[in-house]
């Protein structure tokens, strides 16, 4: 919003371009809008000027729903976040916010939901849903497990091979949703209850397969799973500085071709406020062992799909056929490749998510973790993704995995079992998803008013 | 790209209805079965000029304008764009060649904002594959200046816009394909009297810009408004065609309705279209 109230406050005139013709067309024009927008200020004279075209008094009155679409969005998540935080610090007295509890909270458990999670936003993006990412990651990790410890293949083979799988399944599951248009969720339960049962049949019996390869164990599961500092604080400043350089190269360039620009009050709030976040969060880490690598990998892993989903033509295809599928296939765009390819990706972090919780447990289970599932897609649509396609960020699952974590960790501090927290965030999840359609229900009703 | 297109503008008053059109179709025929929907019907679109397209419920304007789109491709007759004659039998040809069909239900993607709309499928790159955002961002609005559309951000959803506004950008992104042709299907059938307004003057400044402009409408206050001819078809024969300097809206129901004969009706012929 702050763009568009910001600048331009005085439009040109009006075009000195038009033809005599429609000069006149205009003035017999008795449209409301248009007499507002045409105030005799000579001021402006740039040569390429927004003012001819985005006009302010054109904005009609923003809906809640529409705000709550916008990019403002993440707020009332981040308050929740705060709330349960804070809830949480008070009954704990203190004990919460430890430097050591957070980061026992911040460490694999939900790196394993985060990695899951992300992969679910590609997914529910195109307004899909993939039911089978818990199952497809432990697949995945007992491949990598049964070829490391029973076969002996080299690591990098068992590791290759795993994610190899994970995207091959994500292909078959992209394949039957996007050209024989099965229903995902059909497609992807029948493909869950089908691995799972494949992962009993590979471990033969085996209820738990130790890992011992010291390579796979030092991802997550060993004591030294942590980057050194000079990484664990370099790397994160670096990508503070790379952003910051990135948003003021924009913003010079933009001015330089007259298009319209946020204040400089907001771009140095947006910068401030990144690089306080980040820094805090290593300041955390390292106030207790340092970053965790699971850590790390979560959020290079959400850069680098915040980079696709943003700064390609691809990530913006992704969002277009989840907003409109029909609108994505006239524009010419391979609709069918772009879900293949989401399942794809979906499958593959599934993969990755299941490497890490494998090292972290050293060893690998023929029993699914019921909950992971559910929290994967929780923490997406608790982040602020649409459950109905084309809304949502990357950045989500931060927020979202935070408060399911936040939940889980504070339950348990507080010597509650399983059944509350499931309970709790059974709760959690409903009030996400029906704030999601409420949201879509206002935005529908000031789209129809039109 | 478009910038040639936008450049052009300014001299453009009286539309060039000499030379070759730039969409020509002869003796195009179309059956559904036993139904002819078109039969032997001549149409054709000169650069600069709008046509409308007006008959009944069942009269073959959707008929036509889908040959033309591409989308059902007519059975017999011979299609000439450019004098050259050519085949069109995809939605994608169509648009190879220039024509370009904003349908009513608009195909925009709400979820994403105006520069997203106008370029989705033929995204500006940067030389490392990112998306050229500002580049795109400084083409959307020369085009919207050109079609003195007026919305509050570029950066708006189109969620956010309204009716009128989001038919502008359906209408833009024709341009920026650099259209030769673009069809309008009904484009205020949805629309209040201020967007209809919108739209009206939108469809008159891509006459300025030297496209060829077909519009299908029912709505014959409009079609007087912004066309320069007005193509009459009533049961899959084209039956009349108008300048509309020199007829009533009462003969076009006329003939329209096939209430009136005699002089009215000129078949296929060209010649009233002559002198504007």
């Amino acid at each position: 919003m702050g763009d568009l109230i910001e600048k331009n406050q005085t439009p040109e005139p009006s075009e000195g371009s038009l033809s005599p013709a429609s000069q006149t067309q205009e003035k017999r024009v008795d449209d409301p809008y248009q007499q507002v927008t045409t105030p005799a200020s000579p001021t402006a004279t740039k040569e390429f000027s927004t003012a001819a075209v985005e006009v302010p008094s054109y904005m009609r009155r923003r809906s809640l729903g529409q705000l709550l679409r916008s990019d403002l969005g993440f707020i009332p998540v981040l308050l929740t976040l705060i709330i349960v935080v804070l809830y949480f610090t008070i009954t704990t007295s203190g004990i919460f916010l430890s430097p050591e509890n957070l980061s026992n909270l911040l460490g694999a458990q939900i790196s394993t939901i985060g990695i899951l999670g992300l992969g679910s936003i590609m997914v529910l993006l195109l307004g899909e849903i993939d039911l089978s990412v818990a199952s497809v990651s432990v697949l995945c990790a007992v491949i990598m497990a049964v070829l490391s410890e029973r076969m002996g293949a080299p690591t990098w083979v068992a590791i290759s091979v795993a994610l190899l799988s994970g995207a091959l399944i994500g292909f078959i599951n992209g394949f039957f949703v996007a050209v024989l248009r099965v229903p995902s969720f059909i497609v992807t339960l029948a493909g869950s209850i089908g691995y799972a049962g494949l992962l009993l049949h590979l471990l033969a019996g085996q209820a738990t397969l130790i890992i011992n390869n010291s390579f796979i164990v030092a991802i997550a599961g060993s004591a030294l799973s942590f980057l050194p500092d000079s990484l664990g604080i370099g790397l994160p400043v670096l990508a503070i500085i790379l952003y910051a350089a990135g948003l003021l190269y924009s913003y010079t360039r933009r001015r330089r071709m007259g298009l319209r620009t946020t204040s400089t009050t907001m771009l140095i709030v947006q910068i401030v406020a990144v690089a306080v976040l980040g820094i805090g969060a290593v300041v955390v880490f390292e106030s207790f062992q340092g970053v965790p690598y699971p850590t790390a990998l979560l959020f290079g892993l959400i850069i680098l799909f915040w980079l696709i989903l943003t700064k390609t033509a691809f990530g913006r295809h992704i969002y277009a056929v989840g907003g409109n599928a029909e609108a994505a296939r006239r524009a010419g765009i391979n609709v069918v490749a772009i879900r293949i390819a989401a399942f794809t990706l979906c499958s593959l972090l599934a993969a990755i998510g299941g490497i890490v919780a494998a090292s972290h447990a050293n060893a690998v289970a023929s029993q699914i973790d019921p909950t992971l599932l559910l929290n994967a897609i929780a923490a997406a649509v608790i982040g602020g993704v649409s459950l109905f396609g084309g809304r949502g960020s990357a950045w989500a699952i931060v927020l979202g995995v935070l408060i399911i974590a936040s939940l889980t960790n504070g339950l348990a501090l507080l010597n509650q079992g399983t059944d509350i927290s499931e309970m709790v965030e059974g709760i959690v999840l409903l009030l996400a998803v029906t704030a999601d359609a409420l949201v879509r229900r206002a935005q529908a009703r000031s789209a129809s008013g039109r | 790209m478009a910038d040639s297109i936008i450049s052009s503008s300014g001299d453009t008053s009286a539309p060039a209805l000499r030379g070759i059109p730039i969409l020509q179709m002869r003796n195009v025929s179309k059956s559904f079965g036993a139904v002819r929907a078109l039969s032997d019907v001549d149409f054709e679109v000169y650069a600069g000029e709008v046509v409308a397209l007006v008959g009944d419920n069942g009269a073959g304007k959707s008929t036509l304008v889908k040959a033309i789109a591409g989308v059902g491709p007519a059975d017999s007759g011979e299609i000439f764009v450019d004098g050259q004659p050519v085949k069109i039998t995809s939605p994608q040809m169509a648009s190879r060649l220039g024509i370009e069909t904003v349908y009513q239900d608009l195909a925009l993607c709400d979820n994403l904002d105006v520069v997203s709309n106008l370029f989705l499928g033929h995204e500006e790159l940067t030389s490392w594959r990112g998306l050229a955002e500002i580049e795109m961002e400084r083409r959307t609005i020369e085009v919207l200046r050109t079609l003195d559309v007026k919305i509050p951000s570029v950066r708006a959803l189109v969620a956010a816009l309204s009716g009128g506004q989001r038919q502008s950008i359906a209408v833009a992104k024709s341009i920026l394909r650099q259209a030769k042709v673009v069809l309008l299907d009904e484009p205020t059938a949805a629309l209040g009297v201020a967007q209809t307004r919108q739209v009206l003057n939108l469809i008159l400044r891509l006459r300025e810009q030297g496209l060829g402009v077909v519009v299908i409408s029912h709505n014959l206050a409009d079609v007087f408004e912004v066309a320069d001819r007005v193509v009459v078809l009533r049961l899959g024969r084209r039956v009349a065609t108008f300048d509309v300097k020199t007829t009533t809206s009462e003969r076009v129901v006329a003939a329209i309705t096939g209430a009136e004969f005699g002089e009215l009706l000129e078949g296929n012929g060209h010649s009233s279209t002559g002198g504007r």
